[in-house]
């Protein structure tokens, strides 16, 4: 049985298209500063790091662990490095929180990061590879035509997409470290803005951002230390499945609804969109909300869209399930910390400090991350309430 | 805390140069050859399954992706990554194991150094600001460490000499080393420098190729009815980036593991260390503070072929079948990481 754990500490940067103010050491350490702080502890009072981001090549730092050890604290400690495409700050998360609930640490620090202005992720993702075709799409292309066949069998109305990226950056202007920050966005503004992969507009997919999310993870007899609410970890899972294979489904992947499956068993839910509060999810591109609502079990198979467009995910329209109050990946996206921002700010709103993105009262929320072709699935519940 | 068994372990011939093999080519064979020591089919028969490997060996960004591939994952597996040595990734295994979350996992490592000049690509793990932009390559790094041991007589060139000249000697009985044969100590000293005072020889052969391994709680273990090693302690820690802020002639983060993995509380029979660099042996060894009576390297290490991002995990395969096979009841196995001896990851395993 795993050992209860909880998120006693959360700290993030402010996320930016650049930041040149800091090195990459400097911006791990400001959020793992931040991170300290808000759980009320020091460096000596942390066992182990666990540190993940996308592709060293984002960078062109070859296992920056190695470089970051100093900037973390970690001199003297074990240290992990996690790597699971864009789905590495949620299993970095996880990794985290494995080393709490096997009983093997008391007080871990988990922290990512992307400092995406040092390069180009898109050229990063296209180097050519003997004897495979050679692409220079980055992560739009690939997904534009999963998004067509999922408007094509769904029959959902074109401006779906426009309302979720309209949505998320409201939500987003409540969030002063949201890099977007576009409080009078308009639909018509959505549509007008310029097509990069059809049906993907440039407002509707997510920027390219520096920034690093940590948080402290402690074992439960430690969790009083720290002064804040924690956020209890009530289920945890993950997921793989291979890029291409006959017969896959790609608009809502299976890898992700056994995911989903398997972290509402251990969480006690049996109807997401009833039993939780909100949900940070991760959708880099506008038409994921409605893909991912059905895919994580919030709707029927089609019928996601009418969730979205009924404002059931807004806070700003009062929805009773509000995704991505905190403006999601839309709004910010350093990419190898994306998935953990998910999941950190799942346990804000449980923590009851989100700020002005609070979803009152919230006492379960759902953390997700996805990465690779649709195909790395990591998502865990956080709650108020000690299971 | 659950015990931990390993049941079954396979590498690759270490090869210098695996030509047009991708990922899955590589890892496939050590899979198929894991899942027949214990019986099973493919990774839907374990709960849980982690590699390691390294995106710059490959040259490509997501390279662990196409490892997948070689899984069988359909249905989906949980399954999970680092950017590290596998034997990181049996680490993270075993935590998923010990909170209940899997009885038994499938780990594995590949990589194909080949693809590019491995010290040059190594460069670029320094300090990107400082240290990366001077290109310093891991052999040079090496030689400054190994340069500061001979001047505070902490070993001379002949020490070195002996390291390789027994690693090639024991790699005989490897079938998969890339280096082996009798080599006398006059004759690897009478080597041109490479860098100095590194010779050639005192470097690890780098090969291409791969590795797996099956853990499983003890219970799992006599339910498939297959010999088992327990792994009765494992540790691993880092040292400052800082080498000049390091005692390059200790290996402070070593003795921190042996400790809690517990390396002194019995006699050490085998030791398989991951010293790239024929001096670092030596400071392992002083750190592990291994006696006189402790065979090193019994399978070459990785002087007979160093399997870039498996050569860790390889080493506590290579205990394991010592342990099983009857040969020895207890050894210790090590990992590295970064330059010098930056990171280290210390297993003792004991027989069952």
């Amino acid at each position: 049985m795993a050992k209860l754990a909880a998120v006693v500490g959360i700290g993030q940067t402010r996320y930016k298209t650049r930041r040149g103010d800091v090195s990459i050491a400097g911006l791990v350490r400001e959020a793992a500063v931040n991170a300290l702080a808000d759980a009320g502890l020091g460096w000596d009072d942390i066992e182990a790091v666990v540190i993940g981001k996308a592709p060293d090549m984002f960078e062109g730092v070859v296992m920056p662990e190695i470089y970051l050890t100093d900037a973390l604290g970690c001199n003297g400690k074990p240290m992990l490095r996690v790597h699971t495409a864009g789905s590495v700050g949620g299993s970095t998360a996880l990794v985290a929180a494995s080393h709490v609930q096997s009983g093997m640490f008391k007080r871990v620090l988990t922290v990512t990061f992307e400092k995406q202005s040092e390069s180009n992720a898109m050229w990063a993702l296209s180097t050519p590879q003997p004897f495979s075709v050679h692409l220079n799409a980055g992560a739009g292309g690939y997904f534009a035509p999963i998004i067509r066949e999922y408007m094509r069998r769904s029959n959902a109305p074109y401006d779906v997409g426009i309302k979720v990226a309209v949505k998320d950056r409201l939500h987003g202007a409540r969030n002063p470290l949201a890099h977007l920050q576009l409080p009078d966005i308009t639909m018509q503004e959505v549509e007008d803005s310029m097509m990069l992969w059809d049906p993907i507009r440039f407002l509707e997919a997510c920027p390219s951002s520096d920034g690093a999310c940590a948080m402290v993870i402690a074992a439960e007899e430690l969790v009083s230390e720290s002064p804040k609410a924690p956020a209890w970890i009530r289920g945890v899972a993950m997921r793989s499945e291979p890029t291409m294979y006959a017969g896959r489904e790609e608009v809502s992947p299976q890898a992700g609804r056994d995911c989903a499956a398997d972290v509402y068993r251990q969480a006690g839910i049996t109807d997401p969109r009833r039993d939780l509060d909100c949900a940070e999810v991760y959708v880099p591109f506008s038409w994921y909300e409605p893909m991912w609502l059905e895919n994580l079990g919030f709707a029927e198979p089609g019928e996601g869209w009418k969730l979205t467009m009924s404002g059931a995910t807004s806070l700003d329209e009062g929805g009773d399930i509000p995704w991505n109050c905190s403006g999601g990946v839309l709004c910010s996206n350093p990419i190898g910390a994306s998935g953990m921002i998910r999941f950190a700010e799942a346990a804000r709103q449980v923590r009851g400090d989100a700020g002005a993105h609070q979803v009152e009262g919230a006492k379960l929320a759902l953390g997700h991350a996805y990465g690779g072709g649709a195909q790395f699935f990591a998502m865990w519940v956080v709650g108020a309430d000690k299971p | 805390m659950k015990d931990i068994a390993i049941v079954a372990f396979s590498q690759s011939d270490c090869l210098a140069q695996a030509g047009a093999a991708n990922e899955v080519e590589l890892i496939m064979p050590q899979l198929h050859a894991v899942f027949q020591q214990v019986g099973l089919n493919n990774a839907q028969d374990v709960d849980f399954v982690c590699s390691g490997s390294c995106d710059y060996m490959q040259g490509a960004a997501f390279a662990f992706v196409a490892g997948v591939d070689a899984l069988g994952a359909v249905p989906p597996i949980k399954e999970s990554h680092v950017e590290m040595d596998a034997a990181w990734a049996l680490y993270e295994s075993i935590l998923k194991i010990r909170m209940g979350h899997a009885d038994s996992a499938l780990i594995y490592g590949f990589g194909r150094a080949s693809s590019g000049e491995l010290p040059t690509v190594l460069s670029q793990q320094l300090d990107p600001y400082y240290l990366a932009p001077l290109w310093v390559d891991t052999i040079s790094l090496a030689a400054l460490q190994a340069r500061m041991m001979l001047d505070q007589e902490l070993l001379t060139e002949r020490d070195m000499a002996e390291v390789v000249a027994r690693c090639r000697r024991s790699a005989m009985n490897n079938p998969h080393a890339r280096l082996s044969g009798e080599v006398s100590i006059e004759s690897l000293l009478a080597e041109p420098g490479l860098v100095s005072p590194l010779r050639k020889s005192d470097c690890a052969p780098v090969a291409d190729g791969a590795a797996a391994m099956i853990i499983c709680t003890v219970e799992q273990a006599h339910e498939w009815s297959v010999p088992y090693a327990l792994l009765s302690g494992i540790d691993h820690r880092i040292e400052t980036h800082n080498l000049g802020m390091r005692d390059l002639t200790n290996s402070v983060s070593t003795r921190l593991a042996a400790q809690t993995a517990g390396v002194a509380l019995g006699p050490v029979e085998v030791a398989e260390l991951y010293a790239p660099f024929s001096h670092q042996e030596i400071i392992l060894s002083r750190a592990l503070d291994l006696k006189n009576d402790t065979k090193i390297n019994p399978s070459g290490g990785v002087m007979a072929g160093n399997l870039m991002m498996a050569s860790g995990l390889s080493r506590i395969g290579e205990v394991f079948k010592r342990i099983v096979a009857g040969e020895i009841t207890r050894g210790v196995a090590h990992a590295t990481s970064g330059p010098c001896l930056q990171h280290n990851l210390v297993a003792v395993l004991e027989s069952a």
